[in-house]
């Protein structure tokens, strides 16, 4: 009499297809998957609990470690909460380069997950034209940041600097470079019968059980769930714009894939919207003087000569072109106690001086209200929320994310039971697993 | 922190936490509305009945556990009164149907850091309880499966408790020379 056994197989964490941080311990018919396991937190860097030991405003090259191929969309979202919580509004103008720079990077998401998906399947073509397209984009990520993934370009009541000189130029140039990528890798893959064959039906999940596992994000839509954090509760001006949240039907890989390419053109219509509707920056405020370096005006402050910088404009750094007096009202809240001044009154006069040392300082910087507030952002891969606990000090209290991964990963075996054991890499490829938010 | 709890956007329409206020007047301890967040304290036993009112009632209809995380108020200082019980277990519960978002907050003493779990009722409980145990130490009365999520088993300690020092090293192996 023969005895029937289950194997088990090992599969991470040091698998190249589970990027190295992600073990899946899986219970074997033959090919077939009778159970899996999942286990976590091999990129544990204990976000949490660092944000509580600095300043608000130092936590956000935390957050670009999170989701770290959309780190934009986590900066926006943690200084959305921040605001919150502070009450304040920002300036429109800083509202849509948010949204533009989110959206930028929502795209450059989308391309890399379906890119590391068809490259896991051994479709390398297809991915380096992914990759390249995300190239474009991460070409202007930098030129308005300076930086290609740790930019940490949000700030609490505004961004960092203002959009370069013909940037809206530029962009629509490489909006229509990754428009054509995208046409090419439609036609590499939509119809290639190995990949249709490998995505179709396989990594199933019911829009009951997305629901029930707090799923969001593409991975809820693919289902038929219509959920976008964007439509249901509009921050920052996703009301002024126009733009259609992409849906699936059947919940599976090939789903997945469309949504998230129908996603991606919605993405760069939103940036095209945005380019047309966005208020001019420049600010008539009466810089009238020469434009002097840096350290020439520190120098002549200290001397006293302040009144005669008053008119004169600061030469910067090229990472903060945009932060100076002409463009600060645009992109910054006016609200002295939340947000650096101008570098000409910071460099010029002593009441800048004091204001910016007032919110760099440990125990003076940025003190939002007794309270704890909830703000849900839609990123890449689904609700990102930030739930953040003040006791009215410059360091939070408490740091809470809430990661679109970690309800996807939690529901990851309910798609790979039942299935073959190659179907474990397409479907883990279309959650999207990005272990720094995952793990934290 | 306290603004007041009954105004309402639309008039007739009841908002989530007063539909819970009107079932469940006796067993909320508090509950205040602060920067648009609904927000309902309530006591360890209450719990699970609450959830169930929130999830299975068709005005309410609570299908999303959106969050689920602790706070740990040890050493706090702010607001007015101070913290009756060490951990607050933070429950965000999403309605897709009204797109209506309330935050459930239990207090959980130190002594027995015990909450009933809800896993059977929402899915995305189980990872979530993991975490906060793993994180907290806050056992899950009738989880199937309440074991560290983030750390490894060896982890003494839970790190996010504010008594443990944020660059306290756990290392498994020692140093190679």
């Amino acid at each position: 009499m023969t005895q029937r056994r289950s194997m088990l197989l090992n599969v991470g964490p040091s698998h190249p297809a589970m990027h190295g941080v992600i073990r899946i311990i899986m219970e074997l018919d033959g090919e077939k998957i009778k159970g899996a396991d999942v286990e976590i937190g091999y990129l544990h860097r204990a976000f949490e609990k660092m944000c509580e030991t600095v300043m608000y405003s130092q936590c956000f090259p935390y957050t670009d470690r999170l989701n770290y191929v959309s780190p934009l969309i986590n900066n926006a979202g943690f200084a959305l909460a921040v605001e919150k919580l502070l009450g304040i509004d920002i300036p429109e103008r800083a509202q849509y380069i948010r949204v533009i720079m989110s959206e930028i990077s929502r795209v450059t998401d989308h391309l890399t997950c379906i890119g590391a998906t068809a490259m896991e399947m051994g479709a390398m073509t297809a991915f380096l034209y992914m990759i390249k397209a995300r190239e474009f984009l991460y070409e202007l990520i930098e030129e308005i940041t300076g930086a290609r993934l740790t930019i940490s370009y949000v700030r609490i009541g505004g961004v960092k600097a203002d959009l370069t000189q013909g940037f809206a130029d530029r962009a629509f140039q490489k909006i229509a470079k990754v428009r054509k990528v995208l046409i090419e890798a439609d036609e590499m893959l939509t119809r290639n019968r190995i990949f249709s064959d490998r995505m179709k039906d396989i990594g199933k999940i019911s829009p009951e059980d997305a629901i029930a596992y707090g799923i969001t994000g593409p991975f809820l839509r693919s289902t038929g769930v219509s959920y976008d954090v964007r439509k249901a509760s509009p921050y920052l001006i996703y009301d002024k714009l126009e733009f259609e949240v992409p849906l699936g039907s059947k919940g599976d890989n090939l789903d997945r894939y469309f949504v998230r390419m129908a996603e991606m053109e919605q993405s760069l219509r939103i940036i095209e919207q945005c380019f047309v509707q966005i208020p001019d920056g420049e600010i008539a405020c009466g810089l009238t003087g020469e434009v002097i370096p840096a350290a020439q005006m520190v120098d002549r402050a200290k001397m006293g000569e302040t009144e005669e910088l008053i008119e004169d404009e600061v030469a910067l750094d090229p990472t903060l072109q945009g932060s100076t007096r002409k463009y600060h009202d645009a992109i910054y809240a006016h609200k002295k106690d939340v947000v650096l001044p101008a570098k000409e009154n910071t460099y010029g006069n002593i009441e800048g001086l004091m204001n910016h040392f007032k919110l760099v300082m440990y125990g003076h910087g940025i003190q939002p209200p007794v309270g704890e507030t909830y703000f849900p952002v839609e990123g890449a891969n689904g609700e990102l929320g930030f739930y953040i606990v003040s006791d009215g000090r410059d360091q939070p209290w408490r740091v809470r994310v809430h990661p679109p991964c970690f309800a996807i990963m939690a529901a990851l075996p309910k798609c790979l039971i039942g299935g073959m054991m190659a179907d474990l890499i397409p479907t883990f490829g279309s959650v999207n697993m990005i272990a720094g938010e995952l793990d934290r | 922190m306290t603004e007041n709890h009954t105004t309402s956007k639309q008039p007739g329409i009841l908002t989530p936490l007063q539909r819970l206020q009107e079932k469940f007047s006796d067993k909320i301890i508090e509950s205040h509305v602060f920067r648009g967040d609904e927000t309902a304290v309530i006591g360890l036993l209450n719990l699970r009945s609450v959830a169930r009112f929130l999830k299975e009632t068709p005005e309410m209809d609570f299908n999303f556990l959106m969050d689920l995380t602790a706070v740990d108020y040890l050493f706090y200082t702010g607001g007015r009164v101070q913290k009756e019980f060490r951990f607050e277990v933070v429950y965000h519960f999403f309605s897709l149907k009204f797109n209506k978002r309330i935050r459930i907050k239990v207090p959980v003493d130190e002594k027995n850091p015990q909450v009933d779990t809800l896993s059977d009722l929402w899915a995305s409980a189980n990872w979530y309880e993991r975490e906060v145990w793993d994180m907290f130490g806050i056992q899950f009365k009738g989880h199937p499966n309440l074991k560290r999520i983030l750390m490894y088993d060896q982890f003494e300690g839970h790190a996010l408790r504010k008594d443990y020092p944020f660059n306290k090293r756990q290392p498994l192996i020692g140093p190679i020379n």
